[in-house]
């Protein structure tokens, strides 16, 4: 039986970058400890480590008082440690019994089946899971598909699970169920450590909270001492310092109108809930939220790429609801999409034929049918040359060039279209530096000359520093939208983490 | 220490796909070489026959350039749907399909109107019946993503399964003492010969028209760009604001539709009647995606490889005859090519070095 677990002085580096430094944290039974920060602060790292998917560069994972060695997930399952991760590792044309067998050793031969369904239906009965055995995973919801996940860490004999933020693809009442379970867990003296970035959960469930800042434990409290303000101040920098101060600019009539907007999101969960805004000429508007908040089907559904399930959505008043991407091309909107080597370009094509891809650049660049490969490769050595793109010639295959050369090529090449609006999603998310100011400044220089821009990012320095508004997004709303001369850290951070408040 | 280092090609080398194709015959010669010795046969002795037999007398030389012509057809077709990422293993049963409109005509009009009204209706009706086989497929594919490669497979044994219904049926011919062919088609529904040979040069001018208008197809216009993008990254291809749908079913159509050509070829240039499906077509709908495979999807290197692929098809007849060894050993042969060329393209990609360590 795990009494007491404790990780102490862990310290985990990737080359240059600080993953972990120094972290001390303990779980009693009976106990649930949240974890809390955001993307990037080192949470799924610590767990990771817990888990031995990682070993720690320094520190050790002490059980009872007694040091361990994990050096792998067998060795942690084997010791009563069970992850569940945040992406279901299901085979969906499987059913729940056969999901859940996978990889267990101790089948009997003869009926295995019996064994199984008799054991999902004890956990059933104790946790009120109502997973049915013999069901197809892909017949399931999320939420059901969770429980199945929870049911295989348990029947391999876990005391303490890891929750890797389990609540992000499940509705509400999905939500209070899984919490109820959870609690039944811990009464029967199981641990649980939950991460997670939403503070209303983490006040809800957990018995005390430990809070991650860029790799370091930032604050350590019992949930029942705190309040949700105070956690936000230790999640998020307090002074977050500008680079480039911000610059002001006057705004010019309405370019992009949505309207009432909903979107469902890929496992059917409501993304976007009736969202309206506008985005103006001369005018940055930032959304600020922690990723998985409804950011990405919002763009999605700008651009053309995924349908909405009501509302509208307008360029310079027209109405461009549900057209095909290349019609809202067309319209004057560019895109500089979040996921730059899947969307962006195509790897396996050369720079030049890269410089052809979007339909606003083309459609002057076609002779009737013909294509006009001379005007395409002005284009192409435009991009390079006018946004410092290094590549050897622009006959160089795409993909051999860096990433933040290739998100310089296609911020050159949205740019140069002449868009009306700009779409912008993690513009310099795993970019140098230098690349990111690069862009920052050609995004503001676009704004000077009349487009209007959407900026969608988790980096608050660059909302700061770029937008006239930012709005905070989350699970589909917008909690808030804020002028840049009101910026107001306290409460951009309780409303990324779903706390509202005025 | 020495070891293999392996690094992505900066820039795309036509020398190097040139020398991968020369690589891939060549490995192609050796093992099959290997199995002809097995057989008990002098490999260098086969490969003289095969290559003599298609290549070494003027006789020879009609025979291949008679049986290239599907495979221009077809292989000039393929090429367009490999390039989109469209997988089309159909041609077979496009060609067929192609053939039954044509005979249908040939029979029906043959009788009573000019050729020069009845071949280009036939052809017309061939390029329907093929691209029709194809585009179903294409539609299955993008409205119900249902893989093109199990469709169009199995398109091929339904289609072959249709023309036996037909020939040993309906349209049986009268004057075939029992035979299962149809009539013969009456002469305005025939193909012409140059002279004494089976070269049905209409359908040998229609091979390398299409060839070439596949090629600036596919390299010079906004179709072909778009293909392009479709088949490398599809993800893109949909951010880019490419009409998947369109493109994929046009694209198909034409594939499927060249097939057919083919198979009117076959049926009014050598055959003059429907006969049994594997008489119609030797396997030129499976060989043709070598030749296009080997041609890097390139209609005009198709023109080229389709004449020495067809030239090895010619010389598995003559082994079959002067060395008592079965006419497929050539689709080892094939096979073994096909195999090596695939894998050729990893070096196309990438470059692999051995350097020392340190």
């Amino acid at each position: 039986m795990i009494q007491s677990l404790e990780l102490r002085n862990i310290s985990k580096r990737f080359g240059a970058v600080v993953a972990n430094e120094n972290i001390n944290l303990g779980i009693s039974s009976g106990e649930i400890l949240g974890l809390l920060g955001e993307n990037g602060a080192g949470k799924s790292t610590l767990m990771k480590i817990l888990f031995g998917i990682y070993s720690p560069d320094n520190g050790g994972i002490f059980v009872n008082g007694k040091h361990i060695k994990i050096s792998s997930p067998a060795d942690s399952i084997k010791i009563g440690i069970g992850m569940v991760h945040q992406h279901f590792m299901l085979v969906s044309n499987h059913t729940v019994a056969e999901n859940i067998a996978l990889g267990l050793s101790d089948i009997p031969f003869f009926f295995p089946q019996a064994k199984i369904r008799n054991k999902i239906n004890e956990f059933n009965n104790k946790y009120g899971f109502d997973v049915n055995p013999d069901a197809y995973i892909w017949q399931l919801s999320a939420g059901e598909q969770q429980r199945v996940e929870i049911i295989k860490v348990l029947i391999r004999g876990a005391e303490l699970l890891i929750m890797d933020e389990p609540t992000s693809v499940l509705t509400p009442s999905e939500v209070s169920a899984l919490f109820n379970a959870l609690k039944k867990f811990v009464s029967a003296g199981g641990l649980v450590a939950f991460i997670s970035h939403k503070l209303d959960e983490i006040m809800d469930i957990t018995d005390k909270v430990v809070v991650l800042r860029r790799g370091r434990v930032t604050g350590q409290v019992d949930t029942g001492d705190t309040t949700k303000e105070e956690l936000a101040r230790m999640i998020f920098d307090r002074d977050v310092a500008l680079s480039v101060p911000f610059r002001d600019s006057i705004c010019g009539s309405s370019v992009l109108e949505v309207v009432n907007l909903n979107v469902f999101g890929d496992m059917g969960v409501e993304a976007c809930r009736n969202l309206s805004f506008s985005v103006r000429e001369n005018e940055i508007f930032g959304i600020a939220g922690v990723a998985g908040n409804g950011q990405k089907e919002l763009i999605e559904t700008i651009t053309g790429l995924r349908e909405p399930a009501s509302g509208s959505i307008f360029i310079k008043g027209k109405d461009i609801t549900n057209k095909s991407p290349d019609i809202i091309n067309a319209s004057g909107v560019a895109h500089i999409p979040e996921e730059r080597m899947k969307f962006g370009v195509v790897s396996s094509l050369s720079v030049c034929e890269n410089a052809a891809l979007k339909d606003q650049n083309t459609h002057m660049r076609f002779r009737g049918v013909f294509i006009d490969y001379g005007k395409i490769k002005e284009l192409a050595e435009r991009i390079v040359k006018e946004y410092s793109v290094s590549a050897p010639s622009v006959e160089s295959i795409m993909g051999n060039l860096s990433g933040g050369n290739i998100q310089k090529f296609i911020t050159g090449r949205e740019l140069l279209a002449e868009p009306s609006l700009i779409v912008a999603a993690h513009p310099t998310y795993g970019v140098d530096v230098g690349t990111t100011e690069f862009i920052r400044k050609k995004l503001i220089e676009k704004r000077d000359t009349g487009s209007a821009v959407l900026l969608v990012s988790e980096d608050l320095e660059e909302l700061f520093q770029l937008c006239n508004r930012i709005a905070v997004m989350f699970r589909g709303r917008f909690m808030g939208v804020i002028d840049h001369q009101h910026i107001d850290m306290d409460k951009i951070a309780l409303w990324m983490t779903g706390v509202s408040g005025n | 220490m020495w070891r293999i280092k392996i690094e992505n090609r900066a820039v795309r080398s036509y020398k190097l796909s040139f020398l991968t194709g020369i690589v891939s015959v060549f490995l192609g010669v050796i093992f099959t070489g290997i199995i002809f010795a097995l057989w008990g046969v002098n490999p260098l002795f086969a490969f003289y026959k095969i290559f003599s037999g298609s290549f070494g007398s003027v006789y020879g030389w009609q025979e291949t350039i008679t049986k290239a012509i599907p495979l221009i057809l077809i292989s000039s077709g393929l090429s367009m749907a490999f390039v989109a990422g469209l997988w089309n293993i159909g041609a077979e049963g496009q060609m067929l399909l192609g053939a039954i409109p044509a005979t249908y005509i040939a029979l029906k009009l043959g009788c009573c109107l000019p050729a020069g009204i009845v071949i280009p209706l036939m052809f017309i009706a061939g390029f329907v019946g093929g691209a029709l086989a194809a585009g179903i497929a294409a539609v299955l594919k993008e409205k119900f993503r249902i893989n093109e490669v199990i469709s169009t497979l199995m398109f091929n044994y339904i289609i072959a399964e249709l023309v036996q219904y037909l020939v040993y049926g309906p349209w049986k011919g009268k004057g075939q003492w029992g035979f299962p062919y149809t009539d013969n088609f009456p002469s305005s529904a025939t193909l012409s010969v140059l002279g004494n040979t089976r070269i049905h040069y209409q359908t040998l001018i229609i091979a390398v028209l299409a060839a070439v208008i596949v090629y600036i197809l596919m390299k010079k216009t906004r179709f072909g760009y778009d293909a392009k993008v479709v088949g490398a990254n599809p993800s893109a291809a949909r951010y880019a604001g490419i009409n998947f749908f369109r493109n994929s079913v046009l694209i198909m159509l034409i594939s499927g539709g060249l097939a057919g050509i083919a198979g009117v070829g076959e049926v009014a240039g050598i055959h003059k009647h429907l006969t049994y499906p594997w008489t119609i077509s030797a396997g030129y709908g499976f060989t043709a995606i070598i030749v296009a495979a080997l041609a890097k999807n390139n209609p005009l290197v198709c023109l080229l490889i389709s004449v020495f692929f067809s030239g090895i098809l010619v010389g598995g007849d003559t082994i079959q005859t002067s060395l008592q060894m079965p006419s497929s050993t050539i689709n080892i042969f094939n096979g073994i090519i096909l195999f090596f060329a695939i894998a050729g393209d990893y070096f196309l990609t990438h470059s692999v070095r051995i350097v020392k360590n340190g």
